[in-house]
């Protein structure tokens, strides 16, 4: 972990208000993880403060660049999505512990589940499964067609099954939807979404093989402002910090 | 030229990590050597491990922040056991920040923190505003913190600070009893108390409802109020709210205080404190200061 700043170098809208930005960074040389993330510094000061939190979609180590994808909430993520080709973003990175692509044996099933915004980390954490030799499938949910994303890339990559609240693509309803109806054996299920998802994945399937990406506002990213805490079953007091211990926890590690 | 002496404290510069924005250390020592830090003010210590308030314990205002951690720490055993442990790696001075729900409580959290060989000085939190009980409710009325400091001066083996409230009418008397009170310094600001709405919700985006605001939005309050209190009582100030320069550093010393705390721009920059430490004594040099002594005060003292 330290601060680089990066370039931006390719820059895409993929639907309304969700961005794709590329950048050529040293943080790069450091081995970001997939279900690590960054936290950017968007530079106009008195208009924000804080740094944004963002998660790596995609790493390409060969050219020394990333790519997130974000969507735009709010002004901060509105400055960072009006940055343009060649401007120099300082990154502090890469944070927390991704998804524990350790554990996965070769021929070993992997099913990674994603909701909306949450999508995005999934798909280096697919690049590096499929490397590795695992059988993996992709389980996308979104709220109706117009809001979906990146089902091509995943689909290129691996089985790709896509539910819309609304059914307007895929199977109506939520992912859990999807996995009920598929009903497959896996070893490993990684997910990341919004929180109701993870809690609805909680409920039905195995929690040892469940590993959930949490989101929550922070500060720092390093572990030292204390705003991310999450509650343990051990104590009233114990607590796992969502940037330094996540943002990947194993299903029930946290409250 | 960056030394500083003051009770306790023999600084080689006067950059110190603030309460509460630099955790026990541990994590910006994975990114600098903490020995180039004038000394560390650790986070909040009680006497029992707490897990602080409910998320969300931060939101981001213009130019600044707010925060309602809640005081969240390992507890009193567990701090000297664990904490001042890894800190004894490093030689930097560590300032231990003292909070409490009860006197009993403020008493006894100083008198076993002072009595480690790793503490060089304890600072009082009685303006936490973030604990419905203890806290602030020590540091808003000028009797009852000069009281909790005579009691807490009793025990401590150190020389005790006290962090004061800005979230008050007249800082400058309740600084007056402290100082009468046997404090042997201050350090102030502490956060201002703040809110903020979620328009989607229509509630308070902190569950706590309010919290701490922090951030260069504060330097002016800051300023001020180190430039009263300095001109009023002779112990030293050690002055923070809002610093994110050298530059900022030249500014609380001139208002009269001894050295600062830099908070909320190490989450902006993990680096600062260095960065700043290594560009100050340019920009001392730049106007006119060939020590931080000179420059003490310099707003108020005859002869600048």
């Amino acid at each position: 972990m330290r601060t680089a700043n990066s370039t931006i170098i390719e820059k895409d809208i993929l639907i309304d208000n969700v961005v794709k930005i590329s950048l050529k960074s040293d943080l790069v040389d450091l081995k970001i993880r997939p279900g690590q993330f960054v936290n950017i510094l968007i530079g106009a000061t008195g208009e924000t403060t804080l740094r944004r939190p963002i998660s790596v979609y995609e790493i390409d180590s060969e050219n020394k660049s990333f790519t997130i994808i974000f969507r735009v909430e709010g002004k901060g993520t509105r400055l960072l999505s009006e940055k343009t080709v060649g401007e120099e973003v300082n990154i502090l990175g890469p944070l927390g512990n991704g998804f524990p692509l350790d554990k996965v044996q070769k021929g070993q099933t992997v099913i990674l589940v994603g909701g909306g915004i949450g999508i995005p980390p999934l798909y280096e954490t697919s690049k590096q499964l499929k490397k590795l030799g695992a059988n993996v499938i992709h389980i996308l949910g979104f709220n109706t067609a117009s809001d979906s994303f990146l089902i091509e890339n995943f689909s290129e990559l691996n089985k790709t099954y896509v539910s819309t609240v609304d059914g307007s693509f895929g199977q109506k309803g939520f992912v859990t939807d999807v996995i009920k109806r598929i009903n497959l054996d896996y070893d490993y299920v990684f997910a990341c979404g919004p929180k109701p998802m993870l809690k609805a994945l909680e409920n039905i399937m195995d929690n040892s093989k469940l590993y959930l990406s949490y989101e929550e506002r922070m500060a720092c990213g390093i572990g030292a402002c204390f705003a991310c805490v999450c509650k343990t079953k051990k104590s009233e007091t114990d607590y796992k910090r969502v940037c330094k211990e996540g943002p990947v926890f194993l299903a029930g590690e946290v409250i | 030229m960056l030394q500083v002496n003051i009770p306790g404290l023999n600084l080689k510069n006067p950059i110190i990590p603030a309460s509460g924005c630099f955790g026990f250390g541990r994590e910006f020592g994975e990114l600098y050597d903490l020995n180039l830090l004038g000394a560390i003010m650790i986070k909040a210590t009680t006497l029992e491990a707490r897990f602080g308030n409910y998320t969300p314990r931060v939101a981001e205002t213009a130019s600044g922040m707010l925060n309602a951690i809640g005081l969240q720490n390992p507890g009193l055993k567990k701090v000297i056991e664990e904490e001042l442990e890894y800190l004894s790696n490093f030689t930097t001075p560590i300032i231990a920040n003292v909070a409490g729900f009860s006197v009993e409580e403020y008493v006894e959290v100083a008198k076993v923190l002072s009595e480690s060989p790793r503490v060089s000085a304890l600072e009082l939190n009685i303006s936490c505003p973030n604990v419905k009980h203890g806290g602030i409710a020590f540091g808003t009325d000028a009797r009852t913190a000069a009281s909790l400091t005579e009691k807490v001066k009793k025990v401590s083996q150190v020389p005790v600070y006290v962090k004061l409230s800005p979230n008050v009418t007249n800082i400058v008397e309740i600084a007056e009893a402290i100082e009468s009170a046997g404090a042997d310094g201050l350090t102030m600001i502490n956060t201002l108390l703040g809110m903020r709405l979620d328009l989607r919700t229509r509630r308070p985006i902190l569950a706590n409802g309010t919290g701490g605001l922090s951030g260069p939005a504060i330097k002016p309050v800051a300023i001020r109020m180190i430039y009263d209190v300095s001109q009023k009582v002779k112990i030293p100030i050690i002055g923070m709210g809002g610093i994110q320069s050298s530059e900022d550093v030249v500014e609380f010393l001139l208002a009269g205080a001894s050295a600062v705390a830099v908070g909320t721009a190490n989450f902006i920059d993990p680096y600062v404190c260095p960065k700043i430490i290594e560009e100050l004594p340019s920009v001392l040099t730049k106007y006119g200061f060939k020590s931080i002594d000179e420059c003490i005060g310099g707003s108020w003292k005859h002869g600048f």
